[in-house]
């Protein structure tokens, strides 16, 4: 550790990894060979096994000319609206933590493949996450639930109702005495009425909530203030001055793509008169918000109560504590711009956090005048008539009281905290009825498992961040079997032939809280995606003088911390069967296929220990192993942990390392645990990263600057860049038609990697596994590059997304020996798989390295052998087989797609006509696409700003995609020299 | 030493490697030949169906047009093939209890589709779109054939990427007018070569873009 920050003191101005700083063989072998370990994939080869080869290829190549007549099957009667080959897209809504988010899936011939965001939907405004990417893959998973299990052996929902019909006998006459239900977060408007229509008719009936990733912090701290639960919602659109208190709102929380859709726009400047908001960041761990503030401080998560209450202190003109892990000129920095901004300031607690953060941030921004212009509150969507949680569940069947549960697609057998045997608790029932997507831990514990239908699947309704209510509507009829929650608890309400549509009708037919859905209406909102003015209404509040009683809870703390996060695509564990979001590297750690406890530079050297070395992680009583992995910026003795992981249900949750961090939770804290001990052991374990991977070695590649230094020096992009050469011995391409282009706004960009899954779903990429992720053999056309500059224990934090530049002189196309990849007339950089012969020689002349080879079958060509998961495919969109190399192509099935559409109604392809995939789902609208020859194009546009800049310019490639280099408005007090503080 | 080879020897192995040489060229160029042939190609060569449906019946007879069966021809990439409903739009009323007819009302009753065999096709790798054709005015009839006088439907074109790009190359020779492209045995009018060349420019029709690999390989 010593010698990398040694290393640094002068050294690199940026950086990708502690191995690249250090140097070490494992970084050189990644960069040296292009393609890592190549050499075990060839086999030793004699002349009597090469003859054997040659013969058996002929062989096969004789075979492979042989083709036969396929059927073609038409129609019975052919729908009226569905033209085969041309795509149909509905709205509908995913659930994301049981909060909805608008999204428009396209479908082929009734087959969902697609999902986009919803542009009218407040919650998504057009944009997706990796998650909702990721689910249509879900929907054809082969793993999913596909019958109903009695006891564990397959049986008839027909038996199924004859038992509840039994149960609900026996509840009617004992007013529900004995039964409980267990339901995961939800904001669904009808099953609050089914709820409550359950506890009206069957009066002692209980219900119960389990949600892992609960957050009630905030409604507790509403509830003291106000007197009832209220639930914030940010306009970061209005906010001048921010400052998170360990928040995550650009990545996690309901929100999190309209704020970022509002953070991202009050951030653009193209010109030197343009302002832009300034955020403050204090946070447990490391984080894309952290990352995209302009000023960051780690601190352990004990010490952000006392951050708050300094902050607090501060603002009310007090002296700050002298005892604080920030140092005061930060917080007066801080402080002086928030009181600056006043109404316009913006302070926002992490949801994790302790009730005092929230009351402190609530009472600050009241203070500031900001209640009520950046941050509003609204009665919570996801208020649910329930009783408890898991654990007064719990209780509660102890004491006898319960002998019946149903539980709702929770799935408690894992996601329970440590020290709560809810495999014993259950035992002791006589009767658990399971609903849930999966066959998962807590199914084959249940008397009876019924199949859950997917998102895709079933008539629902949910309510966004702001309350927004949209309809659930299904996109294909289940495909195995599957019910929607609704029918299930019809069933328990007596009706046992209902489907979810009639039910979700009757509550909108009926609704009180919003304007009841005629015919008509009910069309409007199922067309629109959401429930016109359903948005609820900001509540006026009066903040109490005091904090009502809300006093710091925790003291100075020993040992070491732990943080919980959950995986931001695994979630609570439910997407672990996932490949494309297994797969999917973490946005700051670039971990793939598993978890690591993170650590800082600091602790790692303290405790003598190196990436991926095993550690013990003890902690009241209970103890995990997991490997550690070094994070520049991770505060000092602090333990991040991500749930979700350690599953192995399922085929492709098996394959995955990780541990499960679940087994080292608490009931009483689970989102910061205190004075736990980290103990290094023998050995390591296997810590898959892709931040080595297609490295572009020691280049100035990302271009940044302080707004200070921007407006002095708007074209500071030029700054030390070598000129661009001017003569080029490769050929000149003219353009009459279109000439496509890309740019790419990192200042926007926030790292949250949903143009990386966007494009794999648009472009059928196949995952690899973590065998060959490790290998560095990833498909991802399009990686986010993550760069550190500054301090090992406090870095800023860039990030890059790198698709194929498409260069005018590329390098790669001179190369290819068969002519595979070609200039197109509209400047593209085609790839024509069965031309490749996979020499692999572009790849290696590429200096971006944008181009993934196929080094296996990674995707099943046989349509029987394949699996329901090949239905997820684009229909538009070739899939690749072994041996072929492949890239970016600009979406080229999208361009066209339109430009066929042009060219039929002989007009020219319109601006923002071609949306590609990564672009259409980035929440921040880094991404514009467009033609170069078109005058005015919005792509034209941003590249005539003046922090405009190509990568590697000094090779003459000319790439079409380019970059916009990364402004930040540092605080010129903290940092005079313009350059970030850290 | 005796000689261990005749003299004649000489000449047999010339024979035999002038003979290995001529081999191996006509090996290549018989090969490239049956490669193209219309026994490799299918061109012409009825295939067996489900229901014996003639073209020659209902379009050269009856004068159907192609689009009552084939309606997303203009709009998809796909022209589509006729659900089982539009086969019995007529044949609720004509021909109700023919035999060759029972898979069709096989189907309706069972809801089982019928299975045609696939007579046109390219590879999936090929991403063809009917519409566009049919836009920039190439006739149905171009690729198809007269499909008026085939009684079983067969191949009429190789649909090799060969013939494709011929056409891509050069397409004017097989334009006409777009509202012409549904017609059969279309006699092209006088001055049909202006016409055609019109037709490149009112059509907004780019041959030197219509080469490109993404053109048709995505």
């Amino acid at each position: 550790m010593a010698g990398l920050r040694e290393r640094l003191s002068p050294g690199p101005e940026l950086w990708r990894s502690l191995d690249e700083l250090a140097d070490t063989p494992e970084f050189r072998r990644f960069v040296d060979a292009e393609f890592p370990s190549i050499a075990e994939r060839i086999p030793r080869l004699d002349r009597r096994t090469l003859l054997k080869l040659m013969g058996a290829s002929l062989t096969l190549a004789g075979l492979a000319a042989c083709s036969r007549a396929e059927d073609i099957l038409p129609y019975i009667r052919q729908p009226e609206n569905i033209v085969p080959g041309k795509p149909l897209y509905y709205a509908t809504t995913l659930s994301s933590d049981g909060y909805g988010i608008g999204a428009v899936v396209e479908s082929h011939e009734g087959r969902p493949t697609k999902v986009e965001g919803n542009p009218d939907h407040p919650a998504s405004r057009g944009a997706t996450d990796a998650i909702m990417q990721a689910a249509v893959l879900s929907l054809f998973d082969p793993d999913r639930s596909r019958m109903p299990l009695k006891h564990g052996e397959p049986a008839a929902y027909g038996d199924f109702l004859a038992d509840m019909a039994e149960l609900t006998s026996r509840l009617a006459g004992s007013g529900g005495a004995g039964a409980a239900l267990l339901i995961e977060a939800t904001t669904s408007p009808t099953m609050k009425a089914q709820l409550e229509a359950l506890r009206a008719r069957y009066p002692r009936l209980r219900l119960f909530q389990h949600d892992p990733l609960a957050t009630p912090s905030g409604a507790e701290a509403t509830q003291t203030l106000f007197g009832r639960a209220l639930a914030p919602v940010y306009r970061f659109d209005r906010a001048d001055a921010i400052v998170s208190l360990d928040a995550d709102f650009l990545g996690e929380g309901p929100g999190r793509l309209a704020y970022a859709r509002d953070f991202a726009a009050r951030r653009r400047v193209r010109r030197a008169d343009d302002t832009m908001s300034r955020v403050y960041a204090v946070e447990s761990t490391p984080t894309i918000t952290g990352a995209a503030a302009d000023h960051r401080r780690p601190v352990r998560p004990s010490e952000v109560e006392a951050v708050a209450a300094a902050l607090s202190a501060v603002l009310g003109g007090e002296a700050a504590p002298s005892a604080l892990a920030l140092d005061p000129a930060w917080l007066a920095a801080t402080a002086d711009d928030l009181k600056a901004a006043g109404r316009s300031a913006l302070i926002v607690p992490g949801v994790h956090q302790t009730p005092f953060v929230h009351a402190a941030a609530l009472a600050m921004n009241a203070r500031l005048g900001a209640l009520g212009n950046t941050v509003e509150l609204i009665e919570p969507p996801d208020a649910m008539p329930i009783e408890g949680d898991l654990a007064a569940l719990c209780q509660a069947i102890a004491a006898r009281d319960i002998d019946t549960v149903v539980i709702l697609g929770a799935n408690p057998l894992h996601t329970a905290p440590a020290g709560f045997d809810v495999r014993d608790v259950f035992s002791q029932l006589k009767l658990l009825v399971h609903w849930g997507l999966y066959r998962d831990e807590t199914a084959f514990a249940a008397h009876w498992h019924v199949p859950a239908a997917h998102d895709l699947e079933s008539w629902s309704d949910l309510r966004a961040h702001d309350g927004t209510a949209s309809i659930v509507q299904p996109l294909i009829r289940p495909l195995y079997q599957g019910r929607a929650v609704h029918e299930i608890l019809a069933v328990l309400g007596g009706e046992f032939a209902v489907s979810a549509l009639p039910l979700v009708r009757r509550t909108w037919a009926q609704t009180t809280w919003a304007q009841a859905l005629d015919d008509p209406a009910w069309r409007k909102a199922l067309r629109d995606g959401f429930v016109s003015g359903s948005a609820s209404t900001p509540v006026d509040v009066a903040m109490p003088a005091d904090l009502r009683g809300l006093n710091p809870r925790v003291e100075a703390a020993k040992g070491v911390e732990i943080r919980f996060v959950a995986d931001p695509w695994l979630r609570d564990g439910r997407n672990a069967n996932s490949s494309w979001l297994q797969e999917l590297p973490r946005p700051l750690s670039k971990i793939v296929w598993g978890n690591a406890a993170l650590i800082s530079p600091a602790t790692a050297g303290r405790l003598q220990v190196e990436n991926a070395r095993v550690v013990n992680i003890a902690s009241n009583g209970t103890d995990i192993d997991a490997p550690v992995w070094i994070m520049p910026g991770h505060p000092d003795e602090t333990v991040t942990l991500a749930l979700g992981f350690g599953r192995k249900l399922g085929s492709v949750a098996a394959l995955a390392d990780g541990h499960d961090a679940y087994r080292l939770r608490s009931l009483e804290a689970p989102w910061i645990v205190y004075g736990a001990t980290v103990a290094p052991r023998d050995g390591s374990a296997r810590v898959i990263t892709t931040q080595h991977h297609q490295a572009m070695e020691g280049r100035a590649i990302v271009r940044h600057a302080s707004l200070e230094a921007f407006r002095k020096n708007p074209h500071f992009v030029r700054d030390g860049a070598p000129p661009a050469p001017t003569g080029s011995l490769y050929p000149d391409w003219q353009y009459s038609q279109e000439a496509w282009g890309m740019s790419i706004d990192q200042s926007a960009c926030i790292g949250c990697m949903a143009c990386v899954s966007a494009c794999q779903a648009e472009n059928n990429i196949a995952t690899v596994g973590p065998d060959e992720s490790a290998l560095g053999h990833e498909m991802h056309w399009l990686r986010i590059d993550r760069y550190y500059s500054g301090p090992l224990d406090d870095p800023d934090v860039f990030f890059q997304p790198v698709p194929c530049m498409h260069c005018e002189k590329a390098p790669c196309e001179v190369v290819c020996p068969v002519n595979a990849t070609t200039h197109t007339h509209d400047g593209l950089n085609a790839q024509v798989y069965n031309r490749c012969i996979g020499t692999r020689y572009c790849s290696q002349n590429c200096p971006y390295k944008v181009r993934r080879f196929n080094f296996l079958d990674f995707q099943e060509f046989d349509k029987d052998a394949a699996g329901p998961e090949q239905a997820a495919h684009n229909p538009d969109v070739s899939v690749r087989s072994r041996g072929v190399m492949e890239k970016c192509t600009y979406c080229v099935q999208r361009i066209s797609e339109k430009r066929i559409k042009a060219q039929i109604e002989n007009r020219h392809i319109a601006d923002g006509e071609v949306v590609t995939a990564c672009q259409q789902a980035c929440p921040t609208q880094a991404i514009v696409f467009g033609d170069l020859n078109s005058k005015g194009a919005a792509v034209v546009q941003e590249k005539a700003a003046p922090q405009h800049y190509a990568l590697l310019e000094d090779l003459n490639t000319r790439p079409r995609t380019t970059y916009l280099g990364k402004i930040r408005n540092i605080n010129g007090r903290l940092s005079p020299g313009g350059k970030a503080d850290g | 030493m005796p000689q261990v080879f005749s003299r004649s020897a000489n000449g047999i192995s010339r024979f035999a490697l002038w003979g290995a040489c001529f081999m191996a060229i006509f090996a290549a160029l018989g090969g490239t030949a049956v490669l193209r042939s219309d026994f490799v190609t299918g061109v012409g060569r009825p295939l067996a169906q489900p229901v014996p449906f003639s073209h020659r019946h209902h379009v050269g007879e009856l004068g159907l047009d192609c689009r009552y069966c084939h309606s997303g021809a203009e709009t998809s990439s796909s022209a589509g093939l006729p659900a089982t409903e539009v086969c019995m739009t007529c044949h609720s009323q004509l021909f109700t209890n023919v035999d060759m007819l029972a898979p069709i009302r096989a189907s309706l009753a069972s809801g089982q589709p019928l299975q045609w065999q696939r007579v046109n096709s390219v590879p999936d790798f090929v991403y063809f779109n009917h519409s566009i054709h049919i836009a920039k005015g190439v006739a149905c009839e171009t690729c198809h054939g007269e499909v008026d006088d085939m009684p079983l439907m067969r191949r009429a074109h190789a649909l090799s990427m060969e013939w494709c790009l011929a056409c891509h190359r050069d397409p004017e020779p097989n334009l006409r007018p777009p509202q012409d492209v549904f017609l059969m045995h279309w006699k092209p009018p006088a001055g049909i070569a202006e016409i055609r060349r019109s037709l490149i420019s009112l059509l907004d029709i780019h041959p030197e873009t219509m080469t490109d690999c993404y053109v048709c390989h995505r």
